[in-house]
């Protein structure tokens, strides 16, 4: 195992003894925030798949154009700033501070695009009528479920690109380490993830039959 | 493969991400034709959507997350109460059930 600041913190916070996860405290950290964070998302799944099975008449507005290619092309945009972000890692690992702030560059212009197109589709679906307690087409309960979840699953990429920038800005200036970069890459990965259930769950099972 | 990765935090091989990406959007493409061509009905979709889905997130935290090259008690303390805990929540299905077959349609 390489030796590094890691291991040493270990061996000086436990006295000799060996982390039992062989990772630092910051990782850790945030493995178990993105674990509870994976239960509030879930909760919210279920509940949306509680109500909708429990309804006959739930919308099923998305046709292929815009909403499916639009939300495909948003899965797209996750799923590359996915790797932007893993290369971002990488690079950090090796020592290529420059090359890593230009990957989490990239990824940070992944997400943007994926927040402008979403606000895009939020906005379309709120001048077709869609509201939190109605919408024009079937069961009230769409529309709650639809801007909580999306909603939520945006605001964690908003943070995200923050959070990025403040990290991307760090590198590049020589205040984080490798860990911190890392950590930030597990977090945005986590949001790709949820995304990777939301989609399927909310538009591909409304796809329109018109 | 196998033989360009390095078990250390130095990094895999860029190729092994690229791959992993590729694997990701052709399962995506796969879920959106499936989707749009209404293969199944609705209860069998949504079972093909899962599992295809399950496929995608366990690449995404093997893989990107690096979890696959962790010490296996990282995983072992992390994974399975959270699986338990959801499979726990889905105890509620039935009563969305009855819920449909009790209301006024």
């Amino acid at each position: 195992m390489a030796t590094g600041s890691v291991e040493q913190l270990a061996i000086a916070n436990w006295g000799g003894g060996v982390s039992p996860y062989g990772v630092g405290h910051k990782k850790l950290g945030m493995w178990l925030f993105i674990m509870s964070d994976s239960l509030t998302f879930s909760a919210l799944l279920i509940g949306y798949s509680y109500v909708r099975l429990a309804s006959a008449n739930w919308p099923t507005p998305f046709h292929l154009w815009p909403s499916v290619t639009m939300a495909s092309v948003m899965t797209l945009l996750l799923l590359s700033s996915s790797l932007t972000m893993v290369m971002a890692v990488s690079a950090s690992s090796r020592g290529e501070r420059k090359r890593a702030v230009q990957f989490l560059a990239l990824t940070m212009l992944g997400g943007l695009g994926f927040i402008v197109l979403h606000l895009n589709e939020w906005m379309d679906l709120i001048r077709e009528g869609v509201r939190l307690w109605a919408n024009p087409w079937g069961v009230p309960l769409f529309g709650a479920t639809f801007f909580t979840l999306t909603g939520l699953h945006m605001l964690h990429v908003a943070s995200g690109l923050i959070y990025l920038g403040v990290i991307a800005t760090g590198v590049a200036r020589g205040f984080f380490s490798h860990e911190d970069v890392e950590v930030s890459g597990l977090y945005w990965h986590f949001v790709d993830l949820v995304w990777m259930f939301i989609f399927p769950m909310v538009y591909l099972l409304s796809v329109s039959s018109a | 493969m196998e033989t360009e990765m390095e078990l250390t935090h130095a990094g895999h091989s860029s190729r092994l991400y690229v791959s992993v990406w590729i694997y990701l959007l052709v399962l995506t493409a796969v879920e959106v034709v499936l989707a749009y061509m209404r293969v199944f009905p609705p209860a069998g979709m949504l079972v093909v959507l899962m599992v295809l889905s399950l496929v995608k997130a366990g690449l995404i935290m093997a893989y990107f997350m690096h979890l696959r090259f962790e010490r296996a008690t990282l995983f072992l303390s992390l994974v399975p109460a959270v699986v338990v805990v959801i499979s726990l929540l889905f105890v509620f299905f039935p009563d969305s059930m009855r819920l449909l077959h009790l209301r006024v349609q």
